[in-house]
């Protein structure tokens, strides 16, 4: 059996009430952090454990800990940043509907390793109804001393709020997430400085995403060696995957990172395979804004090793045969699905999503998508997907946040590793004309059926 | 003070000047272009990305290069910094690249837009665009309303460089436009029409880098490269009262602030002087305007004013406001 940290009792039921959840060892680690440890011997162990971040960008939560400005007279602040609205995560949305109290005990623990007298979950607005299980969480954790003022009979004190957004991917950027939570536009601010030292409200403020917050909790509770002894190499501990698109139990799964991705995809303890006996065409392994890779690619990396669920082997290969495990978002496609009309959607959240602050993302995420909604309707040129190609690098890199790259990135590694299809597309603007078009005749290349043989 | 080397120019700056700054103080051609930042409002910058420079070199202490180009506007040298500005091919690309999706969604109305010929947009697609357009999609356009009593808004012009906002944030009591929406879709309005109505709002004209806020008094009078803009002040009670008047004849069709050679203006002024003194002789006049700027506006040869006759025309003006018969018919003022 896997070893499982987060998801270990959400089997249980009623587990979302306080009294279920302490009976299953809950706040066992705030117990501990508040009664026996200092708050830098917390922040030791998270950096000891190695824990990555696990929002999407996998930088190490304890380095970030670390840089959290303590000489400031300014009050410190944690943010959990809750607005999972990647395509293809919906991992938060589960960890916080069935299990609350983790991320309850998390922001606890770790309000209290970084010294913050008020911490805020900002959550996405179209998850309403888990703001109301959250609220009735910190109710009853309020009720039963482990918020509010001298926690446990300590001298720490701490609130707590759950802050809804209003509908903005882009508000899961750190910075226009703080933004948004200080009641502005959601705009991410220029860096530097970073949040650790001119955060919300100007104070230094650490943001982490809800997984990396409830990893903190076995952290504590385990010993931050006892977590690195989980995973493989610098990727430790498990790691919740949201599996979704043609597969036969699409659904959250934990797994110990290190994980063969083709055990993932094909046990049935996982995806169970791809659904109605179809073939295996691409994968996009981390959320809509990490590269796809076709099926060679994803099961083995380009040196030809298999690939495993961790940082550093989906990254092998770069952004030319690899892709990033990011938020965990594991969208599976099958040979019927469309890559075009696929990275179409992507293009057009993108473009729905772009805050409009910088011009390479306004301007660009925009023209990306008319581009793509021309070809996958059969009105493209041949040279509309070199345009694609040179409109993707010129955003890249060039943008104030993040988001810029990560509508770059799907459109650049799509044509890279599926070009023959844009191609099919231009070609034979008839046979795309009716949307399920490769569902009736799916599009079959020489080469990537060479190279998946 | 701290070392920094700029396309292989070495100069000493204070320490917390931005490289744009920095290149400003070299001047010349590594000057990277801005369309955001304004050096007198606070903030402004980093958007239009535009100014985008390679740091080859972070500093004496920490050699390592940028990993990614950075916003000179916004960006602070460090001692020993080596950055690249036109001799990088990456920056240059960039570069061309920010303008090229800037034009895609400007309306490109530049024979009927009044600020043509002083345009920030024009001087920049003019140096770093490219002559073809590959965007074959409908442009985003939008109707043109009135956010104050004298400020035309033509947000299909707009390159949202927020500018305005922060005019409006930084110089008057009360901002009451703002950006709304997202994406390409983004847009500066108010939510009443006309409702700015402070008496700096003004100068959201002058510091406008496109043709997107125009003066309503001024509209569709004249090409700006047509008038003669004279310094000229006045005493106000309100700002310092130094301003250019954009004079054609004895008209005065415009008033605005005095733009240095990067149109930024330093001294804003109040609406009082900007509307409400369109006379000439309102005003105490210094002098032909020297526009240090590479644009049109600077072509032409209004430095030649024979002042004498122009101060004769301002008495004559006056003497006929106080009644007196004209000494001689209207003339022109060059020479």
């Amino acid at each position: 059996m896997p070893k499982k940290l987060l998801l270990e009792h959400i089997d249980v039921p009623s587990i979302e009430t306080f009294e279920t959840y302490r009976r299953h060892g809950g706040y066992a680690s705030v117990e501990k952090a508040l009664k026996t440890m200092t708050p830098d011997a917390v922040t030791e162990e998270v950096k000891k454990s190695g824990l990555r971040g696990r929002g999407g960008a996998g930088f190490p939560a304890g380095l970030k800990w670390s840089f959290l400005d303590r000489k400031s007279e300014k009050p410190r602040y944690l943010v959990c940043n809750a607005d999972e609205s990647e395509p293809g995560t919906f991992k938060d949305r589960y960890l916080m509907e069935k299990i609350p109290h983790l991320l309850i005990e998390g922001m606890i623990t770790a309000s209290y390793a970084l010294g913050a007298k008020t911490s805020y979950i900002y959550i996405r607005g179209e998850y309403m109804y888990i703001v109301r299980i959250l609220e009735r969480a910190i109710e009853e954790a309020y009720a039963a001393g482990f918020l509010g003022q001298h926690i446990l009979g300590t001298p720490y004190s701490l609130d707590l709020y759950v802050h809804p957004g209003a509908g903005a991917y882009i508000c899961g950027e750190e910075t226009a997430l703080l933004e948004s939570l200080e009641g502005k536009r959601g705009n991410p601010r220029l860096k530097p400085p970073f949040p650790a030292v001119a955060g919300l409200y100007a104070a230094p403020t650490v943001v982490n995403n809800v997984e990396t917050i409830a990893a903190v909790v076995s952290i504590v509770n385990g010993g931050g060696d006892e977590y690195a002894k989980v995973g493989l190499g610098k990727s430790t501990g498990t790691k919740l995957i949201s599996a979704s698109g043609h597969i036969n139990k699409p659904g959250v799964y934990e797994i110990e990172l290190g994980l063969p991705v083709e055990e993932f995809i094909f046990s049935d303890e996982y995806c169970g395979g791809i659904w109605k006996g179809r073939k295996l065409k691409a994968v996009v392994a981390g959320g809509s804004s990490v590269p796809i890779l076709p099926a060679h690619l994803i099961l083995k990396t380009a040196k030809g090793e298999q690939r495993l669920m961790t940082y550093e082997s989906l990254a092998d290969g770069g952004f030319i045969s690899g892709t990033m495990l990011g938020s965990g978002g594991f969208i599976v496609m099958d040979e019927t699905a469309c890559i075009v009309r696929n990275l179409w959607t992507f293009s057009r959240f993108y473009h729905h999503e772009s805050c409009g602050q910088c011009s390479p993302c306004r301007e660009g995420t925009g023209w990306m998508e008319k581009v793509l909604h021309r070809i996958e309707h059969g009105h493209g040129h041949m040279h509309d997907i070199d345009l694609l190609v040179d409109v993707a690098k010129k955003i890249e890199g060039n943008t104030i946040c993040p988001l810029g790259d990560a509508a770059a990135w799907p459109v650049a590694s799509a044509i890279r590793h599926f070009r023959e299809e844009f191609e099919y597309h231009v070609k034979y603007p008839e046979k795309v004309a009716n949307p399920k078009h490769f569902e009736l005749e799916p599009f079959r290349s020489e080469r990537l059926e060479l190279s998946n043989a | 003070m701290v070392k920094v080397t700029i396309d292989g120019i070495e100069i000493e700056v204070a320490e917390g000047t931005t490289i744009l700054n920095a290149a400003r103080q070299i001047g010349g051609d590594v000057v990277p272009p801005a369309m955001c930042y304004y050096t007198s409002l606070k903030d402004s910058g980093g958007k239009c990305r535009v100014c985008l420079v390679k740091v080859t070199h972070t500093s004496t202490k920490d050699p390592r290069p940028m990993p990614k180009l950075v916003a000179s506007c916004r960006t602070n040298v460090m001692d020993g910094m080596v950055i690249q500005n036109i001799t990088s091919p990456e920056v240059l690309e960039a570069r061309k690249g920010v303008v090229e999706f800037l034009l895609i969604n400007h309306p490109l109305d530049c024979p009927i837009c009044d600020q043509a010929g002083e345009c920030d947009l024009q001087n920049l697609a003019y140096e770093h665009g490219v002559a073809k357009t590959r965007y074959e999609e409908e442009r985003r356009t939008f109707e043109k309303i009135d956010i104050g009593d004298k400020i035309k808004l033509h947000m299909t012009r707009c390159i949202l460089c927020y500018r305005c906002t922060f005019v409006a944030d930084q110089l008057t009591d009360n901002r009451v436009h703002g950006i709304l929406g997202r994406g390409d879709t983004s847009e500066i309005s108010t939510y009443i029409q006309k409702a700015v109505d402070n008496d700096f709002s003004g100068n959201m004209i002058d510091v406008c880098p496109v043709g997107a806020l125009t003066d309503n008094t001024f509209r569709f009078k004249s090409r700006v490269w047509f008038t003669k803009p004279l310094d000229a002040h006045r005493n106000c009670d309100k700002c310092c009262g130094k301003v250019v008047l954009f004079t054609k004849g004895d008209e005065v069709l415009r008033v605005s602030a005095r733009k240095d050679k990067y149109a930024e203006v330093t001294e804003y002024i109040c609406n009082e002087c900007r509307y409400d003194h369109k006379r000439l002789s309102d005003w105490v006049i210094e002098g032909p305007r020297h526009i240090d700027r590479n644009s049109v506006i600077s072509q032409n040869h209004y430095e030649k004013i024979d002042l004498l006759k122009l101060k004769q025309e301002i008495e004559r003006q006056i003497d006929f406001e106080k009644g007196k018969q004209l000494p001689e018919p209207n003339q022109s003022l060059t020479a």
